[in-house]
């Protein structure tokens, strides 16, 4: 199977996360183990602490979000070209390939309950080896009551900064640069979870941050924004209610309950005080006109998880209602929630954005976040990096070692069900180049650069997914073979094996974890795997070994074109170019013809094309505008930087386009997205 | 609500007359039934109409003479606590929060000009409802004796709690709730409070959302006197004090919380004074547990 991944000069890799993973099992004696609650092991969640800097940290009432930036320092494959006056053409490579270390920005967080903040500040000052730190920019509640003793556990001096100032700093950084980071919730589409574009302008907005009680804050420019309001029902009521109520102790737990339970048993519903719906004020029977306002008796008992969602939807109503009133008053029609009660949680979704169609009579859209939970911290680390200007760069999420979205239903795949309960967290790594869009785009904002939705279209998202799985283990062997000469080049592999492997069973259950999913979004999460057990790319050799085939087969290729017809070479190149194409995109039809055939099988490939009619065919258009108008001024094609499909199927073309007098320019990634 | 129809059954209530007016949302509820069982026709009137025909009725009647329009002078101060009369003789326009089971909020014009505003489920009944599951209380009366005796400081989470203090970037005082119930998520917490606190924190809980919500209302429609009536607050004056209390802190002074003597249903009254038989139905959700 020949997959092309980009051409590395900027790659991403975890070498000191596997490094650290040793280090851990050696030298543990020092802190004393975790408490034993904590499911995962503890170097796994917090990574990269050895050269950890600019630390941040937002204290809530329950909840601890920790932040920090580190290097990761992994190898980079960078291509060298000889020099070819030498007289061995046939035999010697046509370019080299060099393996170095290269160094990039990774943001680390991560969150988890207040009651481990002991234990995990503990773990976090023994892996704390080469940082000049001395400072951590703190926020939050927490903020206050813990100074003390970050203080003295850290060794780090605690800057206090305004949590509202945080919350927006951060909220405004995720809606830039972390694509599919918003998103509105439809019940009964095919698609719950309708990912939305990024805009340019994303002011006025009305911030409701939900963690244990509600914030409330009006946005209207980066450096305008206000605290309207706010509510003592929030998270902590739910968390605190539910405990004793149900006797459920852990939130996630008590999440799980609500989605069992049948709330009409336990609150008084308009038609059981109407006998129907309500005529004069226009209300449907089901609305809850008091809730929890149905009585027990003495022989029945509400149950746990009937009470447990009838308190979801009181709260979740609640919130919604008082949203509507203060984003009315305030004449703004977009709602973002923050805070971590939400996460992901289908039926609190639900009754929030309900509850906000109710009120504003569908006048305010309620919007959610997928890293809700990590506002305060982000804007926290933000302020303390101020001086190293992080909005000049470019960051993307790190799909390997962020959790996802999660939402805690039974049927999430048990592991990562587990770890979201205690531990969440959430990477970011900084792009060599800041990302602009193409400037000749003639409306960015619109623009969807994938053709296919795998988060909509169940049935291609089967798929593709199935198709990852399968290649996998070729991927993980071709892996350990691209360096020969690394001792530990199997074990990395099986690590990466099994963490792509997870990755896929999280997307299967839940498309939505990581935001739109697409075919790009699943190559670009086996990429990061790849990277973290540092295989930069491991098919560069195969790929050195593609391009040195292909180039030695151009002459005759192009001689063979040139002696067709012209309408017949027309429709040669344009197969050439699709079927470049079809093995670029890891169909296996294709790809298994060539893996047999080490002398390319280019021309069977063409040849196992497709009859025409294509899915997407307007080959005879294209031909008819070719015989009738002039010579297109110029063309713009996007390709893949190397391999067969490039120099067999795009080169040709391009040539021919050349030809006519047409200016062609060629895209080509060079950085990893 | 059947044994009631049938002991009227049993009284002839039919004979003595043929019309029974009857208001609140039992009356559709239970109209067959009483037409079936007590052979009886209700004649439906508007819930909300009576309502506010009721209220203003009453005022302008008057209570032995007093006004039966109030408010509170600090309200929070035990000592200086005092309830003084207000003229609510130019009444309009004024927001009317019900507090029944749930809560209806009504802004109203003139006599004739009066709209739903919005409601809450949060009501009369979850209050009843959450303290009989927290503290295994059976009535009403039980349920505010024992908010009176409890301490709901030790159940939620004050903003104090957190900031050890006030919290001056966004003016809250350190004595403010942020997280109601929040203490709870902890276990020795959960083992320490009593029944008392739970109760009284519950009926905080409930009574500051209304507040909040009835002030949010009154701000977007411009009104500045909000009356709370409805039977959670018979025989609360806890809730009361609290309502007129946040409504004066929270507003700085601007909005002014206002009570009415009677607190049970005006519908019928206004009922009374249009019909030559005093027979009237209030056939709320209350009611329907008869």
């Amino acid at each position: 199977m020949h997959i092309h991944l980009h051409t590395d000069e900027a790659g991403r890799g975890a070498g000191l996360a596997f490094k650290m993973a040793e280090r851990g099992g050696r030298g543990s004696g020092g802190h004393g183990s975790l408490d034993k609650s904590i499911t995962l092991p503890p170097d796994e969640i917090f990574r990269n602490l050895e050269n950890a800097k600019r630390f941040a940290i937002d204290i809530g009432g329950s909840l601890t979000k920790l932040a920090y930036y580190s290097t990761v320092q992994h190898k980079v494959a960078r291509v060298r070209s000889f020099d070819h006056s030498g007289k061995d053409i046939e035999n010697e490579p046509l370019y080299e390939i060099s393996v170095q270390e290269e160094i990039t920005a990774r943001l680390h967080f991560i969150k988890f309950e207040n009651n481990y903040i002991e234990t995990c500040l503990d773990f976090i000052k023994d892996h704390l080896v080469n940082t000049e730190t001395q400072v951590i920019k703190a926020t939050g509640g927490g903020a206050y009551k813990f100074k003390d003793l970050i203080e003295k556990k850290l060794g780090l001096k605690v800057d206090k900064e305004d949590v509202m100032t945080c919350l927006i700093k951060g909220c405004n950084f995720l809606l830039r640069n972390i694509p599919h980071e918003v998103f509105a919730y439809q019940k009964d589409s095919d698609t719950e979870f309708r990912f939305q574009t990024n805009h340019p302008n994303i002011f006025p907005y009305l911030l409701v941050n939900i963690g244990s009680g509600v914030s409330i804050v009006k946005v209207e420019s980066e450096d305008k924004f206000e605290w309207i309001g706010g509510s003592s029902i929030g998270g902590g009521t739910f968390w605190g209610l539910g405990a004793l109520l149900t006797k459920t102790k852990k939130f996630d737990e008590l999440l799980q309950l609500a989605s069992k339970g049948q709330h009409t048993n336990v609150d008084m519903l308009v038609k059981d005080v109407y006998g129907g719906a309500c005529q004069t004020l226009g209300l449907s029977g089901n609305l809850i006109a008091s809730s929890f306002g149905k009585s027990t008796t003495a022989d029945k008992e509400f149950s746990k998880e009937d009470m447990a969602k009838s308190l979801l939807h009181m709260i979740s109503n609640d919130i919604g209602q008082l949203a509507c009133l203060y984003a009315k008053l305030h004449n703004l029609d977009k709602i973002y929630f923050g805070g971590f009660f939400i996460r992901g949680h289908p039926v609190t979704m639900r009754t929030i954005t309900f509850s906000i169609n109710f009120f504003s009579k569908g006048e305010v859209q309620a919007l959610f976040l997928r890293h809700e939970g990590y506002l305060g911290a982000i804007g926290a680390f933000l302020k303390g990096a101020e001086q190293d200007n992080p909005n000049q760069y470019s960051w993307g999420e790190n799909y390997a070692g962020s959790s996802g979205l999660m939402s805690t239903s039974p049927d999430v795949y048990p592991m990562q069900r587990t770890r979201s309960g205690t531990f969440d967290m959430f990477e970011m790594d900084r792009l060599e180049r800041p990302l602009v869009n193409l400037p000749l785009l003639k409306d960015p904002s619109t623009y969807i650069p994938d053709t296919v939705d795998l988060t909509d279209d169940a049935m291609a998202r089967k798929y593709w997914l199935t198709c990852f799985e399968e290649a996998l283990d070729g991927v993980a062997k071709r892996a350990a073979a691209s360096q020969p000469d690394s001792v530990d080049a199997p074990e990395r592999a099986e690590k990466f094996r099994q963490k792509y492997w997870n990755k896929l069973q999280t997307l299967r259950q839940q498309p939505f974890a990581y935001g739109t999913l697409t075919v790009r979004s699943l190559l670009d999460t086996r990429e990061h795997c790849l990277n973290e057990f540092n295989f930069p790319d491991p098919y560069s050799k195969v790929k050195q070994k593609e391009n040195g085939i292909a180039l030695k087969c151009f002459q005759s290729v192009i001689e063979s074109l040139d002696s067709l017809g012209w309408e017949e070479r027309q429709f040669a190149l344009v197969k050439g170019l699709l079927a470049g194409n079809v093995f670029d995109w890891g169909a296996k039809a294709v790809s298994d013809v060539l893996e047999c055939e080490p002398q390319f099988g280019f021309e069977e490939a063409k040849s196992k094309l497709q009859e025409r009619p294509w899915l997407e065919d307007s080959y005879s258009q294209w031909l008819e505008r070719l015989k009738e108008g002039p010579p297109h001024k110029c063309a713009l094609i996007f390709a893949d930087n190397s391999g067969i499909d490039i120099i067999l199927g795009v080169f040709p073309f391009v040539r021919e386009l050349l030809s006519r007098g047409t200016e062609v320019s060629v895209f080509h990634c060079t950085a990893n997205i | 609500m059947p044994a009631f129809i049938q002991m009227g059954s049993e009284k002839h209530f039919s004979s003595l007359h043929t019309t029974l007016c009857a208001t609140g949302g039992g009356a559709y509820k239970f109209e067959q039934d009483f037409l079936t069982m007590g052979d009886l026709q209700l004649r439906k009137l508007d819930e909300l109409d009576c309502l506010i025909k009721g209220v203003l009725y009453i005022d302008s009647v008057g209570f032995n003479g007093h006004s039966e329009c109030y408010y509170f002078e600090h309200p929070t101060d035990t000592e200086r606590c005092q309830k003084l009369p207000f003229n609510l003789e130019n009444p309009y326009p004024l927001l009317l929060v019900n507090i029944g089971s749930g809560v209806s909020i009504l802004a109203v014009y003139s006599k004739e000009n009066y709209r739903w505003v919005t409601g809450t489920s949060l009501g009369g009944g979850t209050f009843f409802g959450l303290c009989c599951l927290l503290t295994g209380c059976s009535t009403f009366e039980e349920a505010m004796e024992m908010a009176s005796h409890g301490d709901s400081t030790k159940v939620d989470k004050l903003v104090r709690d957190i900031y050890g203090g006030d919290y001056e970037r966004f003016g809250l005082p350190g004595w403010a709730v942020a997280s109601s119930f929040g203490n709870m998520m902890s276990k020795e917490k959960r083992e320490s409070v009593s029944k008392e606190d739970l109760a009284k924190a519950t009926l905080i809980t409930i009574t500051n959302n209304i507040g909040s919500i009835a002030r949010m209302c009154a701000l977007n429609e411009n009104i500045n006197r909000v009356v709370f009536v409805g039977n959670f607050l018979r025989i609360n004056t806890i809730s009361m004090r609290l309502l007129a209390y946040a409504l004066d802190y929270w507003s700085k002074g601007q909005l002014k919380a206002l009570f009415l003597e009677h607190e049970v249903k005006f519908h019928f009254t206004f009922l009374l004074s249009k019909l030559s038989f005093p027979v009237f139905l209030s056939l709320c959700h209350s009611c329907a547990h008869l």
